[in-house]
């Protein structure tokens, strides 16, 4: 839609102008003050959020740097967090470490199937179906984070003691899925529960995207004799990958920035396990919710430098599925 | 498939064989049975291995009964339908799990009582107490935040839409209104912390709504930006034809046009910050008792009860209990909004619309 067409008060063609300006100036002034107070107000609106965000860049810098400029180990590799004693220490290797790693887990179980179940939506499930389980998925798009912890810590947490064992009986021998027995909050309890997070998010998403694909795309191919897979192959995969790769990032922010599921699930320590089994690690937001309790103010400015950091990633990663995204924008439904 | 009609009618040289319509059941119940047969020889004895080998077979079997019938092309698609399938299923399992459990655990301790009562006089490991205090927190720093953030997000929606056009600024809004969708709860948190920090302040209620409003502008500016784009120009080029100015236009025209749309938009924004912890628990604390206040004194808020009944409750299910409650509550309250919102936009949708 074009918006710029229609800016005629703003600046209004000259020619017809004098007469009506001649006639009722007083009502012409009193249009171009109020004109005036709305498109400052508005614009004011959008700038104060641009200063918002560039104030969360600045005061959070500012904090880190005070924490940063004491800390006696490297703020990038030091094992460990030791902020109330003297000299504090404290590194965000684990933090980092774990947070990718939680993120990865999740993204490799959840995109597959959150993509198969947008298929599902869009192409396999009986007509009637499509409407409610797609309403569901929203539906649940919107369970709060925090009871999503409360259930993996409650009820996903006792069912994974089997699933460990299958794993350690037969692939413990790479390392990565050998189990010592502790309690299964570890690493891999933390990315499938972000999995089970992310998925309605993603599967809406792409859902989005499969519905968009041109109908004479899918037709011609079913003309040529093609199955519906290789419908799906040929004409619905091509056109909505970059909206599932930005859907996907879309998840990969929220699962980098998940705190409250992560702080139930997982029994954190400082050390960087090999096994993604074994009981500890911990991600940046998970360590900012359980060490602020008990941090003093210098705790609370080290917490602060290890959220920037988060910042930063989560920016790189958002804005760079919005550049995917607006790359192919003169697709997208709102333009349709 | 649509073919299955068409099999017991004579074969035709047009078309090849095809499998009759009940396969994929027949073939289904055939992989369960071979399943359990071989886990019973096996002496496996964890249902998620017997559910694994029963899809293995299932998929094994289709591809190869559908590849020597209908050939590998029509395989193919089975094994694909199969695996979507699959897919669905396997999901459907955690999200059904986490609904029932949250309502059957839930409903123990939900009463009148339990959201009438704080948690005052109540230590953790006993029974009894409830959520009010949890409640009426929640209530006033969601209220304080949507009365900060939803004008603030539908006016720059309006600049984006109605005034900014593609100029720089309205470009380097919109991209970071994105960019600030996806800023964790907790960054938004730490903001607001670091701000206390430096002002040398205690926890408070209005605190955590400045957070919660952060991240409830971006959500608002989307909606209702998607909401102004829908209304047709012709309103608009019809309204500035008559000589009505272009802000009374915005007013009267475009906004009424599109209301139903951004209540949704605002109510579904006010469902995702009502859930939101992290901010909460960095800046308003949490509180045993009531306080009716935002602006004094640290303040309870439903998300963060939940979380406080799990961490420090030692393991005691009276205070899993309260957590279930609390959580069915605050999950009956966010689906409230959620199909109140969708009411709305299906109510008022606007006629030329999608």
């Amino acid at each position: 839609m074009d918006i710029t067409t229609h800016n005629t008060t703003d600046a209004p063609p000259p020619t017809p102008q004098p007469t009506e300006a001649e006639r009722k100036p007083a009502a012409r002034g009193a249009t171009r003050a109020g004109d005036r107070i709305f498109l400052g107000l508005s614009r004011g609106s959008g700038i104060l959020l641009l200063v918002i965000m560039a104030a969360i860049a600045v005061f959070l810098t500012y904090r880190a740097t005070l924490a940063i400029s004491k800390d006696h180990g490297n703020f990038l590799t030091t094992l460990e967090w030791n902020t109330g004693v003297q000299p504090p220490s404290f590194g965000i290797a684990v933090l980092a470490y774990g947070t990718v790693i939680s993120s990865i887990i999740a993204m490799v179980l959840a995109v597959p199937i959150a993509v198969a179940i947008a298929l599902f939506l869009t192409h396999y499930a009986p007509r009637r179906l499509r409407g409610p389980i797609a309403y569901v998925i929203d539906l649940l798009a919107a369970v709060p984070s925090i009871v999503y912890g409360l259930w993996g810590a409650l009820v996903l947490v006792p069912h994974l003691n089997g699933l460990f064992g299958w794993l350690n009986d037969y692939l413990g021998w790479t390392g990565i899925f050998s189990w010592e027995e502790t309690a299964p909050r570890s690493m891999l309890t933390v990315g499938i529960l972000l999995a089970i997070m992310i998925l309605p998010v993603i599967t809406n998403v792409s859902r989005e995207v499969f519905r968009q694909v041109p109908q004479m795309h899918e037709e011609a191919a079913l003309a040529l004799g093609a199955t519906r897979w290789e419908v799906i192959r040929m004409a619905v995969l091509p056109f909505g990958r970059s909206g599932v790769i930005s859907a996907s990032m879309l998840g990969l922010g929220r699962a980098l920035g998940e705190t409250m599921a992560v702080a139930t699930v997982l029994s954190p320590d400082f050390l960087i396990h090999a096994s993604l089994l074994n009981t500890g690690g911990g991600t940046f937001a998970q360590n900012i919710a359980s060490k602020f309790g008990e941090a003093n103010e210098f705790g609370r400015d080290a917490l602060i430098a290890s959220g920037l950091v988060l910042f930063v990633i989560t920016l790189l990663v958002n804005g760079a599925a919005r550049m995917i995204i607006a790359r192919r924008a003169e697709y997208s439904g709102a333009n349709a | 498939m649509s073919n299955a009609a068409i099999v017991d009618k004579r074969p035709s040289a047009l078309r090849g064989a095809s499998m009759p319509k009940w396969s994929p059941w027949a073939i289904a119940a055939g992989s369960v049975a071979v399943a359990i047969g071989i886990s019973l020889v096996a002496g496996f004895d964890s249902k998620i291995q017997w559910g694994l080998l029963s899809g293995l077979i299932f998929l094994i079997a289709t591809y190869g009964i559908a590849a020597r019938v209908e050939g590998r092309r029509q395989a193919k698609d089975r094994i694909a339908t199969g695996l979507v399938w699959v897919a669905f299923l396997v999901a459907l399992i955690p999200l059904l799990s986490l609904v029932w459990t949250t309502v059957s655990r839930g409903v123990k301790v939900l009463d009148i009582y339990f959201l009438t009562h704080s948690m005052g006089i109540v230590a953790d490991a006993q029974p009894g107490g409830g959520v009010y205090h949890a409640i009426i927190g929640s209530l006033e720093q969601v209220g304080l935040a949507t009365i900060i953030a939803a004008p603030i997000g539908i006016l720059t929606a309006v600049y984006l839409v109605e005034y900014g056009g593609r100029g720089r600024l309205a470009r380097a809004v919109t991209f970071f209104v994105d960019v600030m969708t996806g800023v964790p709860s907790i960054v938004a948190g730490l903001f607001i912390l670091s701000l206390m920090l430096i002002f040398e302040m205690e926890p408070f209620g209005f605190a955590g709504s400045l957070a919660l409003a952060i991240l409830m502008m971006p959500v608002v500016v989307r909606s209702t930006e998607e909401m102004l784009k829908l209304v047709p120009n012709e309103l608009r080029e019809a309204s500035l034809a008559l000589g009505v100015p272009k802000w009374r236009t915005i007013l009267k025209v475009v906004l009424p046009t599109s209301i139903g749309g951004i209540t949704t938009g605002v109510m579904l924004a006010i469902a995702r910050i009502a859930g939101e912890t992290a901010p909460v628990l960095l800046l308003v604390f949490g509180n045993r008792f009531i306080n009716n206040n935002p602006f004094e004194g640290a303040q309870q808020s439903l998300p963060l009860y939940i979380y406080q009944q799990y961490s420090q409750s030692a393991g005691e299910n009276t205070a899993y209990d309260r957590a279930w409650a609390a959580s069915l509550t605050l999950i009956a309250f966010v689906m409230i909004l959620n199909l109140v919102a969708r009411g709305i936009a299906r109510w008022k949708a606007p006629k030329s619309g999608r």
